[in-house]
């Protein structure tokens, strides 16, 4: 492992053991649907609230990847996780019934790759054999604590994204497997001084280019060595965004560029708005749609840049911006 | 009764909320912002006796909307202000939204015991 360029990272041996992808019911109904190892018919997913309910699809994500490694908790020496709840709520009370040592993170949707890189970073240091990186969110949890809660009824505009209910869990080992993790760019928090949490995909669409422009300028490469380039949630409107503000620095984001918060649902037929978002979105998509494409030979190297918009209600309330930011993270396929 | 009132109430009640839906759309409010500034802009029209006004042509269409509050909030501390003097701002002001607010309370507790919410 070692740095490159200014801030990007090379890993020397970091591979994918086993990943898993739970999802709502939407997300079942979208194009994406056989990629995902489980899915609940119901928002409650068989539980009493909310909370519960993401509770319930993060252990999940990481019984299913535990069965699919054929591991069990105890051999897993470290897992990174978050969520979107409040003082990562979700991940914090899923892992009381795990005894596996836990470091919190918060990187909002960017967190699947944060936590990925976090692991990397330490597997390749040396340290353990498997660590596990998670992350969850819920449609009904985020909607409540970051914009309205569904009850209140407030009209919403078409900019607005539709937070994706799911989780998403890999286990990262050194032993060579199918899918390699090869290389990350961790990225810079970027204000694009926009103030509208109903227009979340704009706001972080300078994130996901400051990312992107630092990866292919660290490691000298072109877009088209990728089979696919995948930001995290910019949805429609960000998607947009990013490709006329790539378009000012000669980057050209072609037919191998795609969204998670676009690819994860219908959006032609389905009530999504400007597409998926929340740390689900790309950690699904990721773990499921690529991942899988990736052991069927369909998919050779992927970028993913998950993107976090650094949205506090209270702060936006005190007339402040949204922040965001992207780590990005490259999977290739071992041949 | 008449089908002039029903004309009058859908002219009147679609046209605020029709101001509201172009505020919504062209400046990026919030439905909150909008919320507050109707209760605000209810509350001057009163001042001015033009909600007075509005009810009496409008009827239903005119109380329904939520810049009835502010109407309701201003003419209720006025009219209590005429009785018994400056204190009656004060003491009137919930007069006539008491009973709104009471019984949203009393509904919402009811349809929570009741309902599930399913998103």
């Amino acid at each position: 492992m070692r740095k490159v360029g200014k801030q990007s990272i090379v890993f020397d041996n970091v591979y994918l053991k086993s990943s898993s992808a739970v999802v709502g019911p939407l997300e079942m109904q979208g194009p994406l649907a056989k990629y995902f190892d489980a899915h609940y018919d119901n928002l409650y997913c068989e539980k009493q609230n909310w909370e519960q309910a993401e509770m319930q699809l993060f252990t999940d994500a990481l019984d299913i990847a535990l069965v699919k490694g054929n591991l069990t908790p105890d051999e897993i020496d470290l897992i990174f996780a978050g969520d979107l709840n409040n003082q990562i709520t979700v991940a914090n009370y899923s892992l009381r019934d795990y005894s596996i040592p836990y470091v919190g993170v918060y990187g909002a949707c960017s967190t699947s790759t944060l936590s990925l890189i976090n692991g990397a970073c330490l597997l390749d240091g040396g340290f353990g054999r498997y660590i596990m990186c998670a992350t969850s969110s819920h449609n009904a949890t985020s909607e409540r604590q970051f914009r309205y809660p569904t009850e209140y009824g407030g009209q919403k505009p078409d900019s607005i994204t539709f937070t994706v209910t799911g989780a998403g869990a890999g286990i990262l080992t050194r032993q060579i497997t199918d899918v390699r993790l090869t290389k990350a760019t961790v990225g810079t928090v970027v204000d694009s001084g926009t103030t509208d949490s109903l227009d979340m995909g704009r706001s972080m669409a300078p994130a996901a280019l400051q990312t992107l422009k630092a990866h292919l300028e660290d490691f000298q490469e072109d877009l088209n060595s990728f089979d696919l380039i995948l930001t995290g949630d910019l949805s429609t409107y960000g998607a947009k965004t990013l490709k006329e503000l790539a378009r000012e620095f000669k980057i050209e984001l072609g037919n191998n560029y795609h969204d998670c918060g676009m690819l994860v649902y219908d959006l032609d037929n389905q009530p999504v708005f400007a597409g998926g978002s929340g740390c689900a979105c790309a950690a699904v998509v990721m773990y499921g749609y690529v991942v899988k494409q990736m052991l069927a030979g369909r998919l050779n190297k992927v970028l993913i840049i998950a993107t976090g918009a650094l949205l506090n209600p209270i702060m936006v309330a005190q007339k402040e911006t949204i922040p965001g930011i992207a780590h990005a993270v490259v999977l290739e396929r071992v041949k | 009764m008449n089908w002039v009132d029903y004309l009058m109430a859908f002219l009147v009640g679609g046209l605020i909320c029709l101001i509201a839906q172009i505020l919504l759309d062209c400046f990026r409010l919030l439905p909150v912002h909008l919320v507050v500034l109707f209760v605000i802009v209810g509350s001057f029209l009163e001042i001015l006796k033009i909600y007075d006004w509005l009810i009496k042509i409008g009827r239903a269409g005119a109380l329904v909307p939520i810049s009835s509050f502010g109407h309701s909030l201003t003419h209720a501390a006025l009219l209590e202000s005429e009785k018994i003097g400056y204190l009656g701002i004060l003491t009137g002001v919930f007069d006539l939204t008491a009973g709104g607010i009471a019984s949203a309370i009393l509904f919402a507790f009811i349809i929570a015991l009741v309902f599930k919410p399913k998103g």
